[in-house]
């Protein structure tokens, strides 16, 4: 297992024995987003089986409100493509301006996603879709809850990698960070998509 | 007061429940409390006494080594066992007088039978297991230290924060009476709204986060940390189960915790995810428990094949036979063992035809592990079989372990299934394999590795007397059960009206006393042990004329396992090495080695929580808060941190490897005829090494 082997390209790390380190976590943080997708996926599965369980209570149709999920999608969409040119700035950019210019725009427009989604919530919550009524609204709040759960922890890790570019500036230990907070960001865009067609489309088709 | 301390009052105080309103069932639940309580005030004051605490804090609790993280691991596994086999004890106690009722309450009985199975599965298997690949992985594959030393450390804080939570419900409220699947609705809101099933649910995420950060570091570590050459197909048979249990818990403990959580949603919040009304299915929780639980039989159950792998070769003298086979049935069985989970529950309703689809998946597992078998029926045939200690334990296993296997089997079928389920049948089979599988296989992989960890042996007469008295104690108190199971004793029920089930339950009793004598046993062992040690030390470090990696070390290693990183260029490195006649090589030069600092991370999220766990089981939400928000304010301020290495100068190495290797200089070889006598010093002579 020679270093050369191991040395992860999409970085440009600096060549002072990080290397080897930085393939170790984002490998790592890899497994860990294979055992959270399990997680997500079986959250998707107890949904798949309690659609139908609405127990007379409000249905797909009265919580899907298209407009508002077309907009959350392009915010969560649009942040995703953010942070993509905050990592290609970090790769080919020594200035941290241009990575953090992009990492605010990306963390703004998930901002503006999560409380879009909080609108949303706050429409169940005024209709009696409230999460205690069926198992249905327990499911659909639980899966699109831990989803926006998982926006909010992606959020207040932007805010410590900011405070790190700032304090630390591009170091090889915050070029990794960055990386793997890129994973879980766009990992958080596929789960998305799954929740935006199985949940809310495929709910009012 | 009261909203200081959510619902948590007075009289949850189990501990003078006894003073209050005396009878036999009292005061089984308030001894315990006060064994709980107590046991815990001597460990302290012991501690103070000896003046421990400041080596205690830095030696073990901040210290990131592999290697003692995993012997903490099984001291935990080995606390959290007296209980659960002092439960067991007073289980078959009861059972003996349960004709027409028992000395227990029903409620108690069923508490212990909870209490008991959560103990034993999470809390003595996992800590076993996990204990025994946090010590084995980075010496076996040639490593440092883990890929994640402190998320290891993280995760035996939170296996501990579980364990914690689990003995604070013996004195504190009462645990959940729902067996240890605690399948609602029986554990919901509606049904059981008292602390036990938060308890429950706690214990089991929090610690389960742990065992799935230890299967990450795990897998990540064997992937990605083994020395050059160690190809896969080079890597020692235990490694190979280490890595498919740790892709086992990176896969199947999801499940668990998505379950747990929804039920704590239910119960909390009042969500309908298992409940009765309203849309809840409680068979999602079924089956999403059962995805988890039936991988958790294999993710307990593989490093014990791994274990029994190296004890055949090494105590047989010979090369495992068949180790491509080996590694195939221990692939597939990971593989299949996310096809089989529907057999916990045939008789809940599915069509016959998913029910025969799981049978025939849960017939088809049997044919890896079939194949194991005969692997090490093949690796002893003619080989040169030292009979000690371990391969007591060896002998014990394939009799017993086959028999369970079979009942397995016999399970299968869907047909069999439905006249036997919920019988003491179950009881039997599930014990017949966790106990001479996962157990003898820990305590036999005890016997071995316990001279590389601490460098003396353990006392072989003692050894060898407990490891009988595990072998008739297991085969007195669990086969009768496959009997009495066959004639219709519900598993789990207080209390039997059939006068013909009451000599077989005598006989369970007596075989629960032989088995807490093995089990005084093994500390009595450990005692002769401790107090022979100098006639029984082997600091040369090969006592047994090891064959892989972690035998080419001083007994114990040093904290950075190897001075170099060794190069590997075949199976069983170390066997190959001495059957060259050129084993313990002096490296050319010596290097600085970086290890990683201490830390008192672990500590700390053990803490924190314990609090949220805590806070949640008694609604004290203030006290759960705090603990989330302590733990993110704490790990935002370790990320802004440097954490400097600890640089070992090469002086330093180079001066521990130089007094190694004179030591073995002047060390004379010891053949295995000889093995257990005092001359053993950890220097094997290579009198019956098969290298190839």
């Amino acid at each position: 297992m020679s270093t050369q082997e191991n040395i992860h390209p999409g970085m440009n790390l600096g060549y002072e024995g990080e290397t080897h380190v930085a393939e170790l976590k984002v490998f790592g943080f890899w497994v860990f987003l294979m055992s959270d997708l399990v997680t997500f996926g079986l959250v998707f599965a107890i949904f798949g089986t309690m659609v139908g369980a609405t127990a007379g209570g409000p249905g797909p149709e009265d919580v899907t409100n298209l407009r508002s999920v077309a907009l959350q999608t392009a915010l969560l969409l649009g942040s995703s493509f953010a942070f993509s040119w905050a990592s290609l700035s970090m790769k080919y950019h020594e200035t941290r301006l241009r990575t953090l210019g992009w990492l605010a725009i990306a963390a703004t427009s998930a901002l503006c996603f999560l409380i879009v989604e909080f609108l949303d919530f706050r429409h169940w919550l005024e209709i009696g879709a409230v999460p205690q009524r069926s198992g249905y609204l327990s499911a659909l709040w639980a899966l699109v809850g831990l989803h926006g759960l998982h926006v909010f922890a992606g959020l207040l890790w932007m805010a410590a990698m900011t405070g790190q570019i700032i304090v630390f500036g591009l170091t090889d230990i915050v070029k990794s960070r960055v990386t793997r907070m890129g994973l879980y960001w766009h990992f958080l865009d596929i789960v998305w998509v799954g929740i935006f067609s199985m949940v809310f489309l495929a709910g009012v088709a | 007061m009261n909203n200081l301390l959510g619902r948590l009052t007075w009289d949850d105080v189990k501990l003078f429940e006894v003073f209050e309103e005396f009878s036999i069932d009292s005061a089984v639940a308030s001894g315990a409390a006060w064994v709980a309580v107590l046991g815990l005030v001597a460990v302290l004051a012991w501690i103070t006494l000896a003046r421990r605490w400041v080596w205690l804090w830095r030696e073990w609790l901040t210290s990131v080594d592999h290697k003692k993280i995993g012997i903490m691991y099984i001291i935990l596994g080995f606390v959290m066992m007296a209980r659960g086999i002092a439960e067991g004890v007073v289980m078959r106690t009861h059972q003996a007088t349960a004709l027409d009722g028992g000395f227990l309450s029903n409620h108690h009985w069923a508490e212990l039978f909870s209490t008991h199975g959560t103990v034993m599965i999470f809390f003595v298997g996992m800590p076993f297991i996990t204990g025994f690949m946090n010590y084995l992985i980075p010496l076996q594959i040639g490593a440092r230290d883990m890929a994640f030393p402190l998320l290891n450390q993280v995760s035996l804080g939170l296996t501990t924060t579980g364990a914690i939570l689990v003995m604070a419900s013996l004195v504190l409220g009462a645990f959940e009476t729902g067996g240890w699947t605690a399948y609602p609705p029986f554990t919901g809101a509606d049904f059981d709204p008292g602390p036990g099933p938060d308890y429950w649910i706690w214990a089991i995420v929090l610690s389960g986060f742990g065992s799935m950060f230890s299967g990450l570091n795990f897998a990540v570590t064997i992937y990605k940390m083994r020395a050059p050459g160690m190809h896969y197909l080079r890597m020692p048979v235990f490694c190979w189960t280490a890595l498919c249990t740790s892709i086992l818990l990176v896969f199947a403990l999801p499940p668990l915790t998505v379950a747990g959580l929804m039920q704590a949603l239910d119960r909390v919040a009042g969500f309908h995810f298992f409940t009765n009304d309203l849309g809840g299915n409680m068979m999602n929780y079924a089956n999403l428990f059962w995805m988890f639980g039936h991988p958790e039989v294999y993710i307990l159950i593989l490093p014990a094949y791994g274990i029994f792998s190296e004890l055949t070769s090494t105590f047989a003298a010979k090369r495992l036979y068949g180790y491509t086979s080996l590694v195939l049935a221990t692939m597939s069985i990971a593989v299949i063992s996310f096809c089989v989970w529907l057999h916990h529950f045939f008789t809940m309703g599915q069509s016959p035809t998913i029910n025969v689809a799981f049978g025939i998946a849960t017939a088809i597992i049997a044919i890896p592990t079939g194949v194991k078998v005969y692997v090490w029926m093949a690796t002893l045939w003619r080989g040169r079989i030292r009979m000690t200690t371990p391969m007591v334990y060896m002998a014990g296993f394939f009799i017993l372990f086959t028999i369970g296997g079979f009942s397995g089997i016999i399970l299968a079928n869907p047909a069999i299934n439905w006249q036997v389920h919920n019988t003491q049948f179950i009881v039997a089979h599930f014990h017949n394999v966790l106990l001479p599988g996962l157990i003898f296989g820990i305590f036999a992989g005890i016997h071995i590795w316990f001279p590389k960890a601490f460098g003396f042996r353990l006392d072989e007469r003692a050894g060898t007397i407990t490891a009988v008295l595990w072998i008739v104690g297991f085969a007195m108190t669990f086969l009768p059960l496959y009997v009495v199971g066959l004639m219709g004793y519900p598993r789990r029920s207080a209390a039997f009206a059939d006068p013909a089930f009451l000599p077989y339950m005598i006989v369970c009793l007596l075989g629960a006393f032989v088995l807490l004598a093995a089990f005084a046993g093994l500390f009595v062992t450990l005692w002769i042990s401790i107090r022979n040690r100098e006639a029984l030390l082997v600091p040369l470090g090969d006592p047994w004329d090891g064959r892989t990696l972690e035998w080419a070390t001083p007994a114990p290693p040093p904290h950075w396992n190897f001075p170099v990183i060794p190069e590997v260029n075949a199976r069983d490195a170390f066997a190959r090495e001495k059957a060259e006649g050129k084993p313990y090589v002096v490296p050319q030069e010596y290097r600085d080695i970086h290890m990683p600092p201490n830390t008192s991370s672990g500590f700390w999220v053990m803490l924190a929580t314990t609090g949220f766990g805590f806070g949640m089981t008694w609604h004290i939400w203030w006290l759960a808060v705090a603990s989330v928000i302590s733990i993110l304010v704490w790990y935002f301020i370790h990320s802004f941190r440097d954490h400097p290495e600890v640089v070992i100068p090469a002086v330093e190495v180079r001066r521990v490897n130089q007094a190694w290797i004179e030591a073995i200089d002047l060390g004379k070889p010891i053949t295995r005829d000889h093995e257990t006598g005092t001359k053993n010093r950890g220097y094997a002579a290579t009198d019956m090494v098969i290298a190839s």
